[in-house]
């Protein structure tokens, strides 16, 4: 039963959180929870984890962060954990992870996302990167040349669901 | 060196000011789990209640923000997430784009400069379906969809200051 109603708060606030003064309360009325309730679960969902973060999810170009590119690099295997670490904690950085290598096309296994004002401060950045590994690690930088859908991911079905603004994001 | 600009753009958007700076680089770190939430956070940034939740319904009708409020973990919630890449002619680029964004489990899409040239992630309820959607991806578009799932996230500490 307490599923059930996790995922019904989860459906209900998945694409946002009402945006009034008591917001909790909105959603306790939805779900037939009382505000304390509503605020207890979503303590819970940030403290085991299955909530991230709570806050602004924000489109980088109105900001002025104009160039994004994904820097993909060909790590040694047994190096690639050090590297992702020290890469995450770097200026520029946003997001860092491991993924598989797709050879004979795709031979790199650690991708990064660097947001930068302009392609120059992304390029200083990644330079710098590219200093900090001790060995000649070939990379590729992808800039973003289009951005055509941004949402958040929808995880629990709710009835007739519609991404109307957020689809239409463009850059 | 790199030159920080302001945020001015080209674009539609009503410029972004120091108080709206202010809020996305507050709630980038996260957001009160209280009764008057937005009173608490405006108290932080040094302005009412009522202005913070005028701002931040511009911001999001101006598309400076794209959502406010969770982030989940999509594996905890049994979900999946997956980074896919094909690789299109530039001259069916835009069709396939239209194609492959009207799939629900497209939750961005991004072209890039590469021969792998459009990226987008995919996320779903289930992990069965993320290798079901890719095949009816390739199945309506003619090309073959990579799959790039993450083997390990790498934290990152600090947020883009706006």
């Amino acid at each position: 039963m307490a599923c059930v109603i996790e995922n019904r708060l989860i459906a209900a606030i998945q694409d946002g959180l009402p945006i009034a003064p008591r917001p909790y309360s909105i959603i306790a009325g939805q779900l037939g929870l009382t505000e304390q309730e509503v605020i207890e679960r979503i303590q819970d969902l940030i403290e085991d984890g299955t909530i991230n973060r709570f806050g602004v999810v924000v489109h980088h170009r109105p900001l002025g962060f104009t160039a994004n590119a994904m820097v993909v690099w060909d790590i040694p295997d047994d190096e690639v954990d050090a590297v992702g670490e020290r890469f995450a904690s770097s200026p520029g950085v946003t997001l860092c992870y491991r993924r598989p290598r797709r050879r004979p096309e795709w031979p790199y296994n650690l991708f990064c996302m660097v947001h930068g004002k302009d392609r120059a401060c992304v390029r200083d950045d990644v330079d710098r990167l590219a200093h900090s590994c001790d060995m000649d690690a070939s990379y590729a930088i992808l800039f973003s040349t289009r951005a055509f859908k941004q949402r958040g991911a929808h995880y629990v079905s709710a009835p007739e669901r519609i991404d109307e603004a957020t689809a239409a994001a463009s850059g | 060196m790199c030159q920080r600009r302001s945020g001015s753009t080209k674009r539609r958007q009503p410029p972004v000011d120091n108080i709206d700076r202010a809020i996305i680089n507050t709630l980038q770190g996260g957001f009160p789990i209280r009764e008057r939430p937005y009173a608490a956070a405006a108290a932080v940034i040094g302005i009412t209640e009522q202005e913070l939740i005028q701002r931040i319904e511009r911001l999001i009708e101006a598309q400076t923000l794209s959502r406010f409020g969770p982030l989940f973990n999509a594996e905890k919630l049994g979900g999946a997430v997956c980074l896919c890449a094909m690789e299109v002619p530039a001259d069916d680029f835009d069709r396939t784009a239209g194609r492959v964004n009207a799939f629900v489990e497209v939750a961005h899409n991004y072209a890039r400069d590469h021969p792998f040239n459009m990226w987008f992630v995919l996320a779903t309820e289930y992990p069965p379906d993320i290798a079901e959607a890719a095949a009816r991806i390739e199945e309506a578009t003619g090309y073959a969809v990579h799959e790039f799932p993450k083997i390990d996230e790498f934290y990152v500490g600090l947020k883009l200051d706006a």
